[in-house]
């Protein structure tokens, strides 16, 4: 298959498309999290009370009258591992209904901006991913599956407790609601150890979405809401709305005084990266990561011009082992990974300038 | 609440006991939950951990084993629908079912406000179908208190029309349950 075509396949509209903010907010998030009434969770429902979720959902699902269009069920035990792992790369399903679901299975639609996880954690998990900072677009179209569901099935659901969800950490709203942010100036200004605590105390939660414990691979940090309980969906969001903008005006004011005190160490240190993701023949996740938040950084601020901002975005996600491992065909040991990696960026890159010569 | 034991600290440990058909509650304080786990533990031998007693609320087991053969008394919370019991949840930390939360809903309070920054009321979306359950229920209660009223005051004409209402909304109610329009 053609490195275009695979892409073309493999980019979801969160990845690819252009919204508010996306110099700053890659993508926003909403994910309610329901149970219905008349089984037990999936902490210790039978296979029979699994099927009967998955059913119910489904009956749902064929009489679509959903402004999202058709939806297309995809089972857990039906799918090869390597591409429950894609999956989960594109964010599209968590690594748990990925391993450990008992009858795990996922809706989807087309444009992948929405997925229904089934008999996750909890029997329902509706997920909405849209393209940069569009929180209250992603709970409106969330409320709208959530009632859509709601029409032909009970939810578990108490006057006092609110949405009953296998976890308390859940219960209430069921909702999480979070923002993907690439951070290089807050980064680079060494700010983010100032910023993370006040975050988190205002009750939200930052990591990073990619790398291990406090390490943000590539500079992007997700930001989420914690509380689920005593608050409207539409107060939890709005209040990590307005901490996401103090955050945007934050991040532009340091790459500013970046511009403004060293331009040219900047622009060398993008330039530099640029040429490592050109060139490189063998390229570690971490290195590649680095490199795509200066290539980024360097296109948001006018130092790189024709190359398309959804690099940062396309390729953290199709340089993971899953997406790789597709690509190629096959199983690859970890050194394999980083020669296709660094093939696979140098191909992207030529890509970027083929359309700038033939178009 | 006032532990029963020592009458001077808050009760935080609530305990359910069936013993031959009949229930008993018992609310302690940690420290007097932990003396009587103590003499329980001497009676009966090294059936649980009183470190775990105390090791922090969402880590609260009960003061008592499970199956107390000596006493035939069963002395653990258990949700009726799934079986999970409450020392089960607390380890797994997560409910087996919608109704476990009802069978902890005491135990459940402070947990849930620890964990949701001191709040314990949903104060979000309700769904329409229940919610409009909620609703009808609601109202049918109130009009059954009406009818009790009217009825006591030997208002015959008006109790007959309340108790057609009723009626009638309990019939909206189950339809709305049972999945129709
Ligand atoms: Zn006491
Ligand atoms: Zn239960």
């Amino acid at each position: 298959m053609s490195l275009e075509k695979f892409i073309n396949q493999a980019v979801s509209s969160w990845m690819s498309d252009d919204g508010p903010d996306s110099d700053i907010v890659l993508s926003s998030r909403i994910r309610f999290a329901r149970n219905l009434d008349e089984y037990n969770f999936p902490t210790l429902f039978t296979n029979g009370e699994a099927e009967a979720v998955i059913g119910t959902i489904m009956e749902r699902a064929q009489k679509t009258a959903l402004g999202f269009g058709k939806l297309e069920l995809v089972k857990m035990d039906g799918i090869p591992p390597l591409q429950k792992r894609v999956l989960v790369e594109k964010h599209l399903i968590s690594p748990h209904l990925a391993e450990n679901a008992l009858h795990g299975a996922v809706l989807l639609s087309k444009n992948e901006e929405i997925s229904i996880m089934i008999n996750e954690e909890d029997h329902i998990r509706i997920q909405c991913l849209f393209p940069g900072f569009q929180l209250s677009e992603a709970l409106e179209a969330a409320n709208k599956i959530d009632d859509w569901l709601e029409e032909d099935v009970n939810y578990a659901f108490d006057d006092k407790f609110g949405y009953l969800t296998s976890c308390p950490t859940n219960t209430g709203t069921g909702i999480r609601a979070s923002v993907m942010m690439h951070l290089p100036g807050l980064v680079l200004t060494q700010q983010m150890n100032r910023i993370v605590p006040a975050i988190n105390q205002l009750g939200l939660v930052v990591r990073g979405i990619y790398g291990e414990g406090s390490e943000a691979l590539g500079n992007i940090f997700q930001i989420s809401n914690q509380i689920t309980l005593g608050k409207s969906e539409e107060d939890i969001v709005e209040d990590l709305k307005s901490v996401v903008s103090q955050i945007i005006s934050q991040e532009r004011s340091a790459r500013e005084a970046l511009a403004k005190t060293s331009n040219i160490q900047l622009e060398d240190r993008v330039f530099r990266s640029y040429g490592t993701l050109a060139n490189s023949r063998i390229i570690e996740t971490k290195e590649a990561a680095r490199c795509l938040s200066d290539l980024r950084l360097g296109i948001d601020m006018g130092f790189i011009e024709n190359i398309s901002k959804s690099i940062l975005n396309e390729l953290m996600i199709l340089t993971q082992p899953g997406f790789l491992q597709q690509y190629a065909g096959g199983p690859l040991r970890p050194n394999e990974r980083d020669i296709r990696r660094a093939a696979l960026i140098r191909e992207r890159l030529k890509m970027e300038t083929k359309e700038e010569s033939g178009g | 609440m006032i532990c029963q034991e020592c009458n001077q600290r808050p009760a935080t440990l609530h305990f359910t006991n069936f013993s031959n058909g009949e229930k008993t509650e018992m609310h302690l304080c940690e420290k007097c939950a932990q003396e009587k786990g103590e003499m329980f533990m001497m009676n009966n031998g090294p059936a649980f951990s009183i470190n775990s007693l105390l090791a922090g609320l969402l880590n609260m087991e009960p003061a008592f084993p499970q199956k107390n053969e000596a006493f035939q008394t069963e002395q653990v919370l258990q949700c009726p629908q799934c079986s999970m019991t409450f020392p089960q949840f607390v380890k797994v930390g997560r409910f087996g079912c919608a109704t476990c939360y009802d069978a902890f809903r005491e135990q459940l309070a402070p947990i849930v406000r620890r964990l949701h920054s001191g709040n314990s009321v949903h104060n979000g979306k309700i769904p329409k179908r229940i919610g409009g359950g909620l609703h009808l229920r609601k109202q049918i209660d109130d009009l059954k208190q009406t009818l009790k009223d009217l009825i006591s005051q030997e208002e015959f004409e008006k109790a007959a029309e309340t108790r057609d209402h009723i009626r009638e909304l309990e019939r909206k109610l189950s339809a709305g349950q049972e999945g129709g329009e």
